[in-house]
């Protein structure tokens, strides 16, 4: 047994309301750079849909991922080693712009520099790829609320086409997706160069921009297509599950502005001498069960001694003990992994939403909170339930009925309790609980606070030196000092720490106006730091 | 002026070449890479890419053969002149084409292609004149000594030269006298390799070799220095 910590996360789709903070703040936070426009490490996509990059679930054109070869051993879908440097020159799988989409801007100085005419002008979209006038015909969420044309959608081809329009008509949900940080990441087995790892303290994935070469193998090699290819710098970029501020103890940003509340963060103890093993289970039904089996609980003593033994700190032991994940995963069962069949063993996983059954419900006019009711209608709507499973069970739908009959059973145990009912233990025994756990599993999910959603251990002040965001060392102790660019163009050389780019990008942004404000700095660009200078009218040549 | 050519500019290349390279790794590691531009388009691309670099490493292969290895091994071991001549000039001129083709469609498509041109910079222009002359040099040449004009043995003259520069007693004589198409070739070349650690030929040493032996799934510990203590699995 080698006793590894993963930071893992788990979504609850029923509270997802489809706003894209997360995305947005996300992209403010990390992809809001030239090269990168048309990436968002978060994205939120409805499902049905086609997903961005479109139809990225479907495989047999994209390649991601791992299968099995006819020995039963895995290997990378698209393809070995051998094969990989063969098509290094031209990767014939890697998504173009177009499946992405084509970023733009607007040109917003038309509005300013137009002469005077009878008509308002407008500000033409521009492509920010090729500078020229563009038409917008997709983007990141298109098919946002159903919009546009779901029927591409390679889960929705899976059920069958028969149900597809009655589906369509009831049943629709977001679906959240960042980094997987996999157990067993076939993007970092894919990188030529080695330049993607996975941490060992705390399992993140993530591109050693130093090392990455730009042989796009990772873009094509992630299943879920959430590597991306930086071309103005050429590397590789990908979500880093905001290391910098987890190894501080905060939630990522994504987390930490949800609306919804709806994310979960936490530590998963698993024996990493058992994932390839669990990864290449010949049926894919099995593949979730097998994710689970690789998994360690962090109260057994064997575990802690052997996880001790890693060198894993006993308050990141204590940290596994309270995650919320475990809870979710285990004791209350309800968090599924998105895509299984790819074996690539996930670790951002999903609470599969129960609120389209109860919506089908209430709408027929049906007590939507009743127990008998609600167990009926799980049964009985076979189409969400099929497509649930093509997403998070790999097309098995006893888990996810599972879930939802927990979910189901929660709402109606708690509905009594809400009306001053007695508690009726035989509908949490109906699904396999007891009434202190529905209750326990209620307050995760509705009301637990900060501190309960994220339980996230701060990274070792004797490692300290080594972190990123720590202010130790002087922040001006590297080669060409601050706001150098190197020889090659803006981004070469040696990387500035995140502090220090962060300063300048903060200075540059409330000075750095496009339109000249006369030496004024613009009040809505500014942080409230500091006096960057035309923030005060100059003092007359006379008195200074 | 034998000496400044056939001497100085090579020895000026190599340490160009060789500190150039030392220096980029050092100083601009971020720097260092394809910059693909897939991206934007692969139709091209994938006609292009492919014959281009194909062609370039057969090239190289030759290169080797034809240089570094001395006329006397080749008999050695039974390979007459004529039929390394033959070989040669055959797998030569059939890469030389391909290399020549596939970097005419990749200056097409960086040329027509509205983002991959915007994404030009003056370097590339200048390395894509230095890599594009070079090759076109090269396959002249050998087209016009060995199947216009009735065969040329560099191996009795370029290639001496060319290992005396290594073994640090360098004879300017032996080039003196080679052809005119070779002489160009070679001084091309010996820009091209001054130019290289500065434009985006390093990725040429880079190429990802030890993937083919290394683990799937690399762990990299936090606390970056020290070596991990498994590799992967």
């Amino acid at each position: 047994m080698r006793v590894m910590a993963q930071l893992a996360m788990v979504m609850n789709l029923d509270k997802c309301i489809g706003c894209h903070t997360c995305s947005v703040t996300c992209k403010q936070a990390w992809t809001n750079r030239a090269g990168v426009e048309y990436v968002w490490f978060n994205n939120v996509e409805t499902r049905p849909g086609q997903g961005y990059p479109r139809t990225y679930q479907d495989q047999e054109r994209w390649k991601g991922g791992w299968e099995l070869n006819r020995r039963g051993r895995l290997r990378l879908k698209a393809g070995g080693r051998l094969r990989k440097l063969l098509t290094i020159f031209a990767n014939p799988l890697m998504p173009s712009i177009q499946d992405y989409y084509e970023p733009w801007t607007y040109d917003y100085d038309r509005l300013f520099s137009a002469p005077a005419t009878q008509d308002t002008p407008v500000a033409r979209p521009r492509s920010l790829i090729s500078g020229e006038p563009t038409k917008i015909t997709w983007s990141a969420n298109w098919d946002d609320n159903l919009a546009g044309d779901p029927s591409p959608d390679p889960v929705l081809r899976k059920v069958s086409d028969q149900v597809k329009l009655e589906f369509e008509r009831a049943f629709m949900f977001y679906l959240p997706r960042i980094c997987e940080h996999c157990l067993n990441p076939s993007c970092v087995a894919s990188c030529p160069s080695g330049a993607m790892y996975k941490r060992s303290e705390d399992g993140i994935v993530l591109v050693d921009q130093d090392r990455c070469r730009g042989w796009r193998m990772c873009v094509t090699g992630c299943p879920y297509k959430k590597v991306y290819f930086n071309h103005r710098t050429g590397k590789a970029e990908k979500c880093t599950m905001c290391y910098p501020r987890v190894e501080v103890g905060i939630p990522t940003v994504c987390s930490e502005t949800c609306v919804g509340r709806l994310r979960y963060l936490g530590l998963i103890l698993y024996d990493a001498d058992r994932v390839a093993e669990a990864a290449s289970v010949q049926d894919e039904k099995d593949l979730y069960e097998a994710q689970r089996g690789v998994m360690l609980d962090p109260h057994d003593p064997e575990v802690i001694a052997a996880a001790r033994a890693e060198g894993i700190p006993d308050d990141w032991l204590e940290a596994a003990r309270s995650s919320p994940i475990h809870k979710l995963i285990f004791e209350y069962g309800v968090a599924l992994p998105l895509h299984p069949e790819y074996r690539t063993m996930p670790m951002v996983w999903y609470i599969p939403p129960l609120s389209p059954v109860v919506d089908v419900l209430a709408g027929t006019g049906h007590d939507g909170e009743d127990a008998g009711n609600l167990f009926g209608a799980i049964d009985a709507l076979r189409i969400p339930i099929g497509y649930l499973a093509e997403l998070f069970t790999a097309g098995d739908p006893a888990p996810v009925r599972g879930v939802l009959q927990r979910l189901a059973a929660m709402r109606s145990y708690m509905r009594r309790l809400n009306l001053g009912q007695k508690a009726d233990e035989s509908i949490a025994t109906a699904v396999g609980m007891t009434g202190p756990q529905i209750e326990g599993m209620h307050r995760l999910l509705a009301l637990a606070p900060y501190a309960e959603r994220y339980v996230i251990p701060k990274a070792h002040a004797e490692q300290g030196r080594q972190l990123e965001e720590s202010a130790t060392g002087c922040s001006l102790d590297y080669d060409g000092g601050p706001g150098m660019a190197g020889p090659f163009g803006e981004a070469s050389g040696l990387p500035a720490p995140v502090a220090v780019e962060n300063f300048h990008a903060l200075r540059q942004r409330q000075e750095g106006d496009e339109h000249d404000l006369r030496g004024r700095v613009n009040l809505l660009n500014w942080d409230g730091k500091g006096t960057p200078e035309g923030l005060f009218p100059k003092r007359d040549q006379e008195s200074s | 002026m034998n000496v400044l050519l056939w001497v100085v500019a090579p020895y000026v290349a190599l340490t160009v070449f060789v500190l150039g390279h030392v220096w980029r790794y050092r100083y601009d590691k971020f720097g260092w890479t394809t910059r693909s531009s897939q991206l934007y388009e692969s139709r091209l691309l994938r006609i292009g890419s492919p014959l281009f670099h194909f062609g370039i490493l057969v090239v190289l292969l030759g290169h080797i053969g034809g240089l570094v290895i001395p006329k006397s091994w080749t008999e050695a071991i039974g390979i007459g002149e004529e039929v390394y001549h033959v070989v040669a000039v055959t797998l030569g001129t059939i890469a030389g084409v391909a290399t020549l083709g596939g970097l005419a469609i990749l200056v097409y498509r960086r040329r027509t292609v509205g983002p991959v041109f915007t994404a030009t910079t003056r370097n590339d222009k200048l390395m894509y004149a230095a890599l594009g002359l070079t090759i076109a040099l090269g396959l002249a040449a050998t087209v016009m000594a060995n199947i216009v004009g009735g065969g040329y043995d560099y191996r009795t003259t370029i290639s001496p030269w060319f290992r005396s520069v290594f073994y640090l007693s360098p004879d300017p004589s032996l080039m003196a006298g080679a052809p005119l198409l070779f002489q160009l070739h070679a001084l091309s070349a010996l820009a091209l390799f001054a130019i290289w650690p500065f434009t985006r030929l390093v990725h040429m040493l880079t190429a990802p070799i030890g993937y083919l032996t290394r683990p799937y799934v690399v762990y990299r510990s936090r606390d970056t220095g020290a070596p991990p203590a498994r590799r992967g699995w």
